[in-house]
Parts: structure tokens; C-alpha cells; sequence
């Protein structure tokens, strides 16, 4: 945003909260508009900023909240459609394996040992040379999945901070923690950002369903809850007898049967038992990914046949394997990355919470993916989870049960529920607002909107999520990042917040410049009224640390 | 006001945090309080394999239940250390051995939460707050047996190590977090200005982030004092919040110099995560087998560092669940129900198990598959840390309610 935007912005005076807003009179029962579209914009936006509260003031907030609900009209810039561009998102999971899988990775070791005759003085030590490669492998590991990370990383905090349509990035925020995978978890490392453009974002404000069906498709989620191993056990005894090697990974394996229904769907009072999500898992047999341990093979043989072609070819890298190989080799989803290996499945028949499922294949999951889409728990669990993280952290059972009625009227309509809470009575009660403490990932995109930063270099920004325990991507557990006070207030984390916006407000923090500096300016983005002594201290403080003090204080935590 | 002023000022401030009505306990209990008594509670997140830390070697059922991820018996090569005959220790844990011959080392058999719950959050959310099967909790039992001790007017008489608190010590006392960063250097709030305009702008308020940010400043000025001297470099970068068992090596000692060196450190919580070994689990060697020898080797270093602060310490060591007995078809184990309890400490009466074995018959398996549970999780902790902390049978009651100890099966365990 350009300077001279915003004094022509701020000399529209009609905008009168803000820094100087606790001299005007309080109001009572009913809030004025600006209170409106402050609350609105705090909670359906990652931060006001005085654009924002313009265009609301403009266009009005019934037409405000379609747009966010339906924003395909909704310009985003060049720029930021450039950085979605990136191959970490773009490529399938199939690419991202043969480019940075193992074998590419085994390939470019032995191209630089080829090449360089880094080995020749260790000749003959083969645990040297073992142990000289392993260095190699994970270096070059290493670089491939910074790039994939920061890539992934930077889109995603990019659009937070500067993309219009500020409600899907707030949907992408939530159903990555309800769908959470972590890229800690060995092949999820390259897959994250696949995942995130592929499974989650299509879908933040489309049907539950179609969530639901692109998450259980992708390789990203069948690697991270282990079902790409979860098989029939006779499919064990028949590899057994065949005296397959394969043998040690074939058995049933129960760990994203129980998530899907626990956090995924139903929530763990859901009404389920042991024994469904046993049969569950029984469904989800032979779910995965293409065998890649065959692939390798095929693979390599490949590569070998394109350097004897062409020697020049061997001193390529990881970055060119994928150009020797296409990922059109491998069966499957082609997009998602997943694989129906029918002969891992239990063709056996399957009772869930009552309902036989008949041994089909691929069909049962289909089958229940929509019975647990559409089951009233469900909607129950999904509509507490929205209202918790837009409403208040512990939402009013009435307004949950609502927004569960409209959940199953509009067949899981995501547009639909959130429109309906942003109409309802509890949403707007005035105790609820500015009563939310935001989660160390809202407080960093908020202050980045409130000073109009350009992200150039997401480094800063993934360190801060680190210190704040809340690493992006990275969460461990599958139950994703909780969004409540009682989970990110605490001491150390605020003390870490105060250190974060003082560095960042001096400007020392490469590639992440604030754009605004001015205290009137920033006072914007509080999400509510300053108290007087908030106010008072910014006031007497030195100029160079009102920045920080607006951006630290205690109204800024809240929203 | 120098930072050192504010310090003292905020320190005191945080005395008033307890629970109103809280105090009245607090006072009352205090002539029975063990002077100087700590706790260390040390959670497995993951739900650790209990058969593979303690394998029973001479039940030939464990062996042909686990063909590929049983630890081999005490005559073999890499096999479990000697314990009683029938119970070996696995081979990874050979740090704390000597725990075990000094007799300062014991597990409770088939422990755990009587919820048969087999979602690791549920079960760790029951176990951290105390109260299994009940949601509307929201306090954790660590948290409510802070409550119970005499205060001090230290911002450090709690500590949790990691990012976020956790549910465990989540509750109206204040506690110290301190989250495992890479080497520490001078932050904006080390210099007087900022401070200083931060405290004007914090300090006095009557809210919560009022009193968070009192206790963040104090607590950061006790580390920066306690860790001033020692080598903070050992402090390696922890990847996030959530600290994988490989870094808790320079942990064991950080934590335990730390408690010796303030001694009004009363309970200190650590999680340590990765347990979750559905996958290739290994046998003596492989993914269970280092992430037990990196926690052997940090209880060793913890006990070490200790000091002569060991004398009345008291470590736990928990996790939320136990293991299928039987190894699943990719060489790992699933959610299961029963499993140990560790504990160490001077005052314990170690060099053997307490609790009932079950043994691995088919019939007396839970639900024909998982180690049962037979000794309550809060008998081990409300006898066993309530004594040692020396709480009244009234404040146990606080910590644990709605439960009454039934020692049976840990009698002795607490000399």
C-alpha cells in the first residue's frame, strides 16, 4: 500500500476509533457500525487494517460477508499467484517422490562420487564410504526439503497477510489443523505443500464431503496416520506363503480408522466403539500409495539408460532426476497421490455403527466416507469446532445445535454453516468480542496486516512460529493446533511475543519490513479499544518504542 | 526501577496467585510438609511399549506373540539386562541400572487409567488431569497439587519445560515455562528500556495477561540468573515445541542444576514425544531402542545433576497408555491399555516391582489383547507423591477427586 493511500484513507474522518477511541463516549445496548465491522473483520480476517474498514464502511457488511463466503470475484494479485505457482504445491505426490524421493536422492549421491572421485582417498574403507554417503544423502535431503518448506511456508503466509479473500485463508488455517499432518513425518516433509493446494484449499468453503474425500485420498494423510500399510490379514497369510519379502509391511493397522472417526468426523463422543473403528479400518485396507519400493527399481534402470545415452547427464542433480522419469508411471489418483491396492483389501463384509457395508472394494470407502460426512455427530463435532474458533472457546450449546441443523439440511455446506454463524445472535453478543486471545500464528499475521509487510523472506516468520511452540506444518499430534486461551497464554509465550514485535518494529528482521510504522496508523488493527493506561504508556514512552507497545499490548493479543 | 527491582517486585507479586481459598490449605498442611520435597514428572507422550521395557523373558507366550520385535533373554547376545529372573530391563536402559541395584529404581506392573479409552488424547487428557472419563476437568492434577504446597514466593516453583503448558499443570497456579530454544542471546527485553516501557504498560493491571506478564518477567530473570554460569550452550535447539526424546540429554542436566541450584523449584514437568511406534519399533536395537537410551541416559544425567537435591527428589515416569501385546503386521505395536510406571528416588523403595502381573494368557488379557490395568494410575501417584510431598488425606482428595487410594498393591513402595 502506498503512503500516499493512506493519508487520503485517514483523512476520511469518519473512522473514529483507534488510538484516541477511549475518549469517546461508551455506547450502550446497541454497537454503531464501526463496532460492527471492527468485531466482523476481527474475527472473519486475519486483522483489520484501515483498507479493510473502508471498503466495509463502502460496500456494508451484509455484502461483505458474501464476498468473503463466495470469493472468486475477489481479485488476488500477480504476485501472489506466482508463489502458489511453486512445484512444492503444484506437483503431485507422485513427482515430488521421484524428484525428491529416496532414489533420486541415492542417484545424485552416486552422480557427485562419479564426478567428483570424492571417495577415491577412502577407497577400500567401506564403512567410510558408507558413512561419507549417508552425509551426502542427508545433505542433499536436506536442501531439497528446505526448498519444498520454505516454498510452501511463504505462500502460505503471504496469502494470510495480503490476499483479499481473507476468510478462505482463515478456512485454510482451520481445516489445516482439523485435517493436520505433520512435515516432520519422513515423506510428508516433501508432500506438505501438495497437500495444503491440493486437499485443503480447494475445498475451506465448499462441502464437508469433498474435504473429507480429497484428505483420505492424499498420499500426505494415508502416510501420516500409516494407512498405506494398513492391509487385509489374509493378504498377509497369502504373501507369507508366497514368501514375499514385503511380508514385514501387510496387517491391518487401525490408526487412521480411529482418527478419521475421533477428530476427523464424529469427535470422540461420537458413539462409536473399538470395534467400528476396527471394521473401519477394515474398509480402509489396501488405501495407499503406489508401491514405491518396486518402483525404485524401474526408476533407476531409467536413469542408468538416460546417462548411458547422454554422459553429460551425470553430473546432474536431484532437481533433474524427475526430467529421466514421469509420474504417469505410477497407477492411481494422479493428483492426490493415492492407490487402491485391491489386492490388500478385505473383501469381507463390514458392519459400522450398525450399517453393513457390503465387500466391494474401493466403492465401501466411498460409502463411508458418506456415512460419517452426513452423520449428526459429525455435524455436531464440526459445528462446536467452528463456533469454538469464531464465536468464543467455549461455544454456548445452543448455537452448536443450530449451526448442526444447518449442517445437515445443507448436506455439509461449509459456506452455509459459516454464514449462519456469522448471522447468529452469539456470534455478534457483545461478550464475546475482543474476548478471543489469538494463537501465536494469528498474532504474527496480524501484526504483519496491521504494518503492511511484505513478506520477502519467510525465514523470521517461521522462526518466531517455532519459539511460540507453534512450528508451522509441524504440528505432531493429528488433533492439530488447539486455538484457545488456556493453550497459547502463558508467561513465556508472551514475554516471546513482546521480544518478536520489538525486533521486528526496529526493523532487524531481514526480509520482513514493516511498511507502516506510524502508532496512528497501526492503531488501526487494534482489534479493540486502547485503555487508557495502554494509551498512556505508548504516550510517554520513547518515540522508537510506541511501535512495539501498540503491536505488544494487551489489546493487540486479544480479538 | 533497574531490572532487578522489577524482578523482585513482580516476584512478589506473583505470591497472590494462588486460588483464593487455597491458602488456608496451604497453611494448614504446612507443619506436615516434607521441607524441600520435589517432584519431576516425566510424560512418554505416544504410549510407550511397557513389554519392551521391561520384557518378560521367561514367558515363552511373549516370545511367540512377538516373534520380530521381542527383546531376546538376559544369556543372549544384545538381550535384556538381569532383573528378577522373570523380567528383564531392555538393553537400551543400562544408564539407569545402577538406580536399580542402589534400590532407588521400581515399576509398578499393569498401571494405568481405568478409562479404556485408546485415543492418545483422550487418555493423556484423562491422565494429566487426573480425572478419567470426565471432560469438564479444567484443571490438571500437577497444577492442583501446586495448590496444595506451601508457597514460596518463587516464580520458578513450577517449571514445565516446552513451549505451551500443558493440560497437566494447566490451573490457577503460575508456572514457569521454559521453552527450549537454541542458544539464548540477548533478547529486546534484556535492555532496561524496553522492559521498562513494557512493565509501565503491563504492570498494575488486574487481568490476566496482566499477572502472565509479571510471571514471564520473572521467571525469565530466575533462568537468566540460574543458567548465567552454567554452559548454555548444552541447551541445543529443540526442533519446536514438542521435544523429541533425542534432545532430552542436555535436559536431564540443565534441569536437574537448575533444581539444585533453587531449591524452591517444587514440581518441574517435562514431555518428551515419539513414542507412537506402530511402525517398525525394532527390537534391542532400532526406533524404540534410541529413544529409550536417550531417556535412560537423560533420567541418569537428571539424577546426576541432582545432586545431593536427589536426596528429596522424586522422579515419575508416565504415559498415557500401553501397547498391543501381540506386534502388528508391520513390526510394530498398536494402541493397547496397561503399562508401567516409573519410579526413582531416594526415598522410594526400589529394586523391585510392585502391582500385579497379569501374565499373557489369552484369557487374562484386556479385551483378549492389551496388558490390563489392575494398579489406578492415582493410587501410584496420590500414595506414593503424596507422601512424599506430604499432603494431608483431605488435600489428596483435592488433587485426585472423587477417588480414594487403595495402596494394596504398592504397599511398601515409599519408605
Amino acid at each position: 500500500m502506498q503512503k500516499k493511500v493512506i493519508s487520503a484513507l485517514l483523512a476520511i474522518s469518519f473512522l473514529t476509533f483507534g488510538f484516541e477511541a477511549n475518549a469517546l463516549p461508551q455506547k450502550s445496548e446497541t454497537q454503531s457500525d464501526s463496532e460492527k465491522i471492527q468485531h466482523l473483520l476481527n474475527r472473519i480476517t486475519f486483522g483489520k487494517t484501515y483498507s479493510d474498514i473502508g471498503l466495509v464502511s463502502k460496500m456494508g457488511i451484509e455484502n461483505y460477508i458474501k464476498s468473503q463466503l463466495h470469493p472468486q470475484d475477489l481479485v488476488v494479485s500477480e504476485d501472489l499467484i506466482e508463489l502458489s505457482k511453486a512445484e512444492a504445491l503444484q506437483a503431485s505426490p507422485s513427482q515430488l517422490f521421484i524428484k525428491y524421493g529416496r532414489p533420486a536422492i541415492k542417484a545424485a549421491v552416486q552422480n557427485q562420487n562419479q564426478n567428483q572421485n570424492q571417495n577415491q582417498s577412502l577407497k577400500g574403507n567401506k564403512a567410510k564410504v558408507t558413512e561419507q554417503n549417508k552425509k551426502q544423502f542427508n545433505k542433499i535431503a536436506r536442501e531439497a526439503n528446505q526448498v519444498i518448506y520454505g516454498d510452501t511456508a511463504l505462500n502460505r503466509i503471504a496469502r494470510a497477510v495480503e490476499s483479499p479473500r481473507q476468510l478462505e485463508e482463515v478456512m485454510t488455517d482451520f481445516w489445516f489443523n482439523h485435517f493436520n499432518v505433520s512435515s516432520d513425518k519422513g515423506l510428508d516433509k516433501i508432500w506438505i505443500g501438495a497437500y495444503e493446494e491440493k486437499a485443503i484449499r480447494p475445498y475451506v468453503l465448499g462441502r464437508f464431503r469433498d474435504l473429507l474425500g480429497a484428505t483420505a485420498h492424499h498420499a500426505a494423510m494415508l502416510f501420516y496416520l500409516d494407512n498405506w500399510q494398513n492391509s487385509a490379514p489374509q493378504a498377509v497369510e497369502q504373501n507369507i506363503q508366497a514368501n514375499n519379502k514385503k511380508k514385514n509391511n501387510k496387517g491391518i493397522n487401525e490408526n487412521y480408522a480411529r482418527e478419521l472417526m475421533e477428530l476427523h468426523t464424529l469427535g470422540v463422543d461420537g458413539g462409536y466403539t473399538q470395534k467400528d473403528v476396527t471394521e473401519l479400518a477394515r474398509v480402509l485396507t489396501g488405501l495407499g500409495t503406489p508401491n514405491r519400493g518396486s518402483m525404485m527399481g524401474k526408476l533407476n534402470r531409467q536413469m542408468k539408460n538416460a546417462v548411458d545415452r547422454n554422459p553429460s547427464m551425470k553430473n546432474r542433480f536431484v532437481r533433474n532426476y524427475g526430467q529421466f522419469v514421469s509420474a504417469d508411471m505410477l497407477p492411481g489418483d494422479s493428483m492426490l497421490g493415492s492407490y487402491f491396492d485391491e489386492r490388500r483389501h478385505d473383501f469381507g463384509n463390514k458392519v459400522i455403527m450398525k450399517v453393513t457395508i457390503k465387500g466391494e472394494g474401493e466403492k465401501e470407502i466411498e460409502q463411508v466416507l458418506d456415512l460419517l460426512a452426513k452423520h449428526p455427530s459429525t455435524a455436531k463435532h464440526i459445528s462446536y469446532k467452528l463456533a469454538q474458533y469464531f464465536v468464543c472457546d467455549k461455544p454456548p450449546q445452543s448455537l452448536v445445535e443450530n449451526l448442526s441443523q444447518i449442517y445437515l439440511k445443507s448436506d455439509g455446506n461449509i459456506a452455509t454453516v459459516l454464514d449462519a454463524l456469522f448471522h447468529s445472535n452469539e456470534f455478534w453478543d457483545v461478550k464475546n468480542q475482543n474476548a478471543k486471545f489469538k494463537s501465536p500464528y494469528r498474532f504474527l499475521i496480524s501484526t504483519l496486516r496491521a504494518t503492511d509487510t511484505r513478506v520477502e523472506d519467510v525465514q523470521p516468520a517461521v522462526n518466531y512460529l517455532r519459539q511460540a511452540g507453534m512450528p508451522l506444518y509441524k504440528c505432531l499430534t493429528p488433533d492439530g493446533y488447539k486455538n484457545t486461551q488456556e493453550a497459547w497464554l502463558n508467561p513465556d509465550n508472551l514475554v516471546n511475543r513482546l521480544n518478536f514485535v520489538t525486533a521486528f518494529s526496529s526493523g532487524r528482521l531481514k526480509g520482513m519490513q514493516p511498511q507502516i510504522k506510524e502508532p496512528e496508523l497501526i492503531a488501526y488493527s487494534i482489534p479493540g479499544k486502547l485503555s487508557e493506561k495502554t494509551s498512556n504508556a505508548i504516550k510517554k514512552a520513547p518515540p522508537a518504542m510506541q511501535m512495539p507497545l501498540l503491536l505488544g499490548s494487551p489489546e493487540f493479543m486479544k480479538y | 526501577m533497574n531490572r532487578r527491582e522489577f524482578l523482585k517486585s513482580a516476584a512478589l507479586a506473583s505470591c497472590s496467585l494462588m486460588a483464593p481459598g487455597m491458602e488456608a490449605w496451604a497453611l494448614e498442611s504446612k507443619s506436615a510438609m516434607k521441607s524441600g520435597s520435589k517432584l519431576v514428572v516425566v510424560f512418554l507422550r505416544g504410549a510407550i511399549d511397557g513389554l519392551s521395557v521391561l520384557p518378560p523373558i521367561a514367558d515363552s507366550r511373549y516370545y511367540s506373540l512377538r516373534p520380530r520385535i521381542a527383546i531376546p533373554g538376559s544369556q543372549s547376545e544384545n538381550g535384556a539386562l538381569y532383573l528378577d529372573g522373570h523380567f528383564g530391563m531392555h538393553p537400551a536402559l543400562a544408564p539407569i541400572m545402577p538406580l536399580w541395584k542402589s534400590k532407588k529404581l521400581a515399576f509398578v506392573l499393569n498401571a494405568g487409567s481405568p478409562n479404556p479409552t485408546r485415543s492418545h488424547f483422550d487418555a493423556q487428557d484423562y491422565m494429566e488431569s487426573g480425572v478419567p472419563g470426565s471432560k469438564s476437568v479444567s484443571t490438571g492434577w500437577l497444577n492442583r497439587l501446586l495448590s496444595q504446597l506451601p508457597t514460596n514466593d518463587s516464580p520458578v516453583r513450577a517449571i514445565n519445560i516446552g513451549a505451551t503448558t500443558p493440560r497437566i499443570l494447566s490451573g490457577p497456579v503460575a508456572v514457569a515455562t521454559y521453552a527450549p530454544t537454541a542458544k539464548r542471546r540477548m533478547a529486546p527485553l534484556d535492555q532496561p528500556q524496553v522492559s521498562a516501557a513494557f512493565s509501565d504498560m503491563y504492570s498494575g493491571r488486574n487481568d490476566i495477561l496482566g499477572k502472565t506478564f509479571e510471571q514471564g518477567m520473572a521467571a525469565r530473570g530466575e533462568f537468566n540468573q540460574a543458567f548465567e554460569n552454567s554452559a548454555m550452550q548444552e541447551m541445543v535447539a529443540a526442533d519446536g515445541g514438542a521435544l523429541p526424546a533425542n534432545k532430552f540429554n542436555g535436559f536431564g542436566r540443565q534441569l536437574g542444576r537448575l533444581m539444585k541450584e533453587e531449591p524452591k523449584v517444587q514440581v518441574a514437568f517435562l514431555a518428551l514425544g515419539g513414542f507412537d511406534t506402530h511402525v517398525n519399533q525394532g527390537a534391542s536395537q532400532g526406533q524404540l531402542s534410541n529413544q529409550l537410551s536417550t531417556v535412560a541416559k537423560g533420567l541418569s544425567e537428571l539424577t546426576a545433576a541432582l545432586d545431593t537435591a536427589f536426596n528429596n527428589t522424586m522422579i515419575v515416569v508416565v504415559s498415557e497408555f500401553g501397547r498391543t501385546v501381540k506386534e502388528n503386521g508391520n513390526g510394530g505395536t498398536d494402541h493397547g491399555h496397561g503399562n508401567l510406571i516409573w519410579l526413582m528416588g531416594n526415598r522410594v523403595n526400589g529394586g523391585k516391582l510392585y502391582g500385579n502381573w497379569s501374565g499373557l494368557d489369552q484369557n487374562s488379557l484386556f479385551e483378549g489383547r492389551d496388558l490390563p490395568v489392575m494398579t489406578d494410575f492415582r493410587n501410584v501417584l496420590a500414595s506414593g507423591i503424596g507422601n512424599h510431598m506430604g499432603l494431608a488425606a483431605k488435600q489428596k482428595e483435592i488433587v485426585f477427586p472423587g477417588y480414594q487410594p487403595n495402596d494394596k498393591t504398592v504397599t511398601g513402595i515409599f519408605a
